[in-house]
């Protein structure tokens, strides 16, 4: 990445607002990702998170406000391969789609190749490196249906790596995952993040589990409760999150050594809001 | 049994067209299947059953339109059929499926009164509905001949696009893919090819070559690409088969198509043991 590159921030946010018919969902966000940052964006159940990542990714049109993407208005924003996408629903999709692992990642190039094109050999040795670098090589020609969550899951990240983005948005990645397969992705994150100076942005409500990965924190209940550095978000963390979630919740830091149920749980009423 | 459709020429049009059709029905059915779209074959189907019997009720009347063949008309409405289909998909946005029923009902009531204005139901009209051997015209050839080569030619330009869009409709958005353009050709593609099938298989069995072989092939195949083959292959043993059968015991060919499917689709299940 280049210095000139770098001087302009990855996701820019100003005043934006939106709403699904009268219900408001989101008041006034503001807020910025520089490049080569790993922004943890958290928030209970229907604060407004996935909302938010549809109107980034151009799949909602805000109300109110502005978004820019590497410096370029979202309407005027073209590179869209710049820019990978997780999303939540990945984990419900139909998994009696009859596709192969390798099939499904190769998806993550169709865009870049753009219309009228083929893949060329090149194209599926990238295919094949992709699925490499989560693991799943030995999976390549299974039925994406037949493989478990945090498989499935791999083979997505997989699919959004494959076109090598700058920007790469997860929302609720882990949703369904077994909390090792957690701890073995967070990992991996992070060195996409230091290794690659890959932006990240990562949609979470257990920010507890990602405090040693991320370096930002952005706290989202319709409007921005908070946005800052790691440090500065440790500092208030307690008020955070009482101000967020109610009274009386603490951010358990979880290690690596203990995988205890919080993350189950928190699994659990996750699969419900949607 | 299958030289004597090398002997005349309306039962060698009959086979090509046969051939046409066993690879266009089930190839367009896997993308149908996939994304959950499988009884738009049967409202499509019915509301061409309404462009036929409007076609016939005009030839009674208007002299003029007595040589028309009616398969333009069938193309015609179902084509209609299909843009109202998409149109009330997004106005029942959380009921998407209503668009189903409302249109081919439609079809059907509409269809009705047409036939019964033309004086009720002849035996071309049953030849449309369950599919015929000998009723295959040079014409029909030639114009399923020219949808054949066109649906081909857009399946190969856009493959992976629909695929991606069959798949996961948001990331294929976000990658840049043009979801209501290729949307809008493709369910104008299977309007037409259900529109073509209709003279080999009939009005009422359509949509059964574009599930029935593709509900089969999803028992073997073990990627996205092998379900398309095993599809064609059904497809095409099916309606070569049923063609022998139909032209041998004198029956319609639609119903020899569909019982050699359902046999096709028996073994599958007996000798496959994958959960879907
Ligand atoms: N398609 C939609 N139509 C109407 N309301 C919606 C839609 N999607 C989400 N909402 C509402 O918007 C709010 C925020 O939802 P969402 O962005 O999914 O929250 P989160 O991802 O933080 O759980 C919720 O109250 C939800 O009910
Ligand atoms: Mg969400």
């Amino acid at each position: 990445m280049t210095k000139e590159s770098q001087a302009q921030p990855a996701l820019e946010i100003k005043n934006l607002s939106f709403s699904y018919g009268k219900q408001n969902v989101l008041e006034d966000i503001h807020f910025t990702v520089p490049q080569g940052s790993f922004l943890g964006l958290m928030g209970p159940n229907g604060s407004g998170k996935s909302t938010l990542i549809k109107c980034i990714l151009g799949l909602l049109t805000p109300k109110e406000g502005s978004i820019k993407l590497f410096g370029k208005p979202i309407h005027q924003f073209h590179d869209w391969n710049k820019i990978g996408f997780v999303s939540q629903k990945a984990n419900s999709f139909n998994s009696g789609f009859p596709a192969t692992v390798f099939e499904v990642v190769s998806m993550g190039l169709y865009g870049k190749v753009g219309l009228f094109r083929f893949l060329t050999k090149k194209h599926k040795l990238q295919v094949r490196e992709a699925i490499k670098q989560v693991g799943m090589e030995d999976f390549i020609h299974q039925n994406i249906g037949q493989l478990s969550g945090g498989q499935q899951q791999r083979v997505f990240i997989a699919r959004a790596l494959v076109s090598e983005p700058e920007l790469l948005i997860l929302d609720e990645p882990t949703v369904g995952v077994d909390a090792k397969s957690v701890q073995n992705f967070y990992n991996m994150l992070k060195r996409l993040n230091k290794e690659r100076g890959m932006t990240l942005i990562l949609v979470t409500h257990d920010i507890g589990a990602m405090t040693e990965y991320i370096t930002d924190v952005a706290c989202l209940n319709k409007c921005l409760h908070f946005h800052g550095n790691k440090e500065e978000f440790e500092l208030q963390q307690e008020d955070m999150m009482s101000s967020l979630y109610g009274h009386d919740v603490r951010v358990i830091t979880h290690n690596h050594d203990h995988h205890d149920h919080d993350h189950t749980h928190d699994h659990d009423h996750d699969g419900s809001g949607h | 049994m299958i030289q004597v459709f090398f002997q005349f020429d309306f039962l060698r049009y009959s086979l090509y067209t046969g051939l046409m059709i066993g690879f266009l029905a089930p190839f367009l059915g896997v993308f149908l299947v996939v994304r959950r779209l499988s009884l738009i074959a049967d409202a499509l189907s019915h509301i061409t059953l309404t462009g036929i019997a409007f076609s016939l009720l005009l030839g009674r009347f208007y002299p003029l339109f007595a040589g028309l063949n009616p398969l333009y008309m069938g193309m015609a409405f179902s084509v209609t059929g299909a843009l109202f289909i998409e149109r009330l998909r997004n106005v029942y946005k959380y009921y998407k499926e209503l668009a189903i029923p409302i249109i081919l009902s439609a079809g059907i009531g509409i269809g009705v009164v047409f036939i019964s204005l033309a004086d009720g139901f002849t035996n071309d009209l049953f030849h449309y509905l369950f599919g015929s051997v000998v009723t295959i015209t040079r014409t029909d050839f030639q114009m399923i001949g020219v949808i054949s080569a066109v649906v081909v030619v857009l399946i190969v330009l856009f493959y992976k696009e629909w695929f991606f869009l069959s798949f996961d409709e948001d990331q294929a958005v976000i990658s840049g893919i043009p979801k209501k353009a290729l949307h809008f050709i493709f369910i104008v593609m299977v309007a037409l090819v259900i529109a073509a099938s209709m003279r080999i298989v009939g009005i009422l069995l359509v949509s059964a070559l574009m599930t029935l072989p593709v509900a089969s092939a999803m028992r073997w195949a073990k990627s996205f690409k092998q379900t398309f083959l095993y599809a064609v292959i059904f497809g095409e043993v099916s309606v070569v088969l049923g063609l022998v059968l139909a032209l041998h015991f004198d029956i319609a060919s639609g119903g020899t198509i569909v019982m050699l499917n359902v046999i096709i689709l028996l073994i599958s299940l007996l000798l496959t043991r994958k959960r879907m």
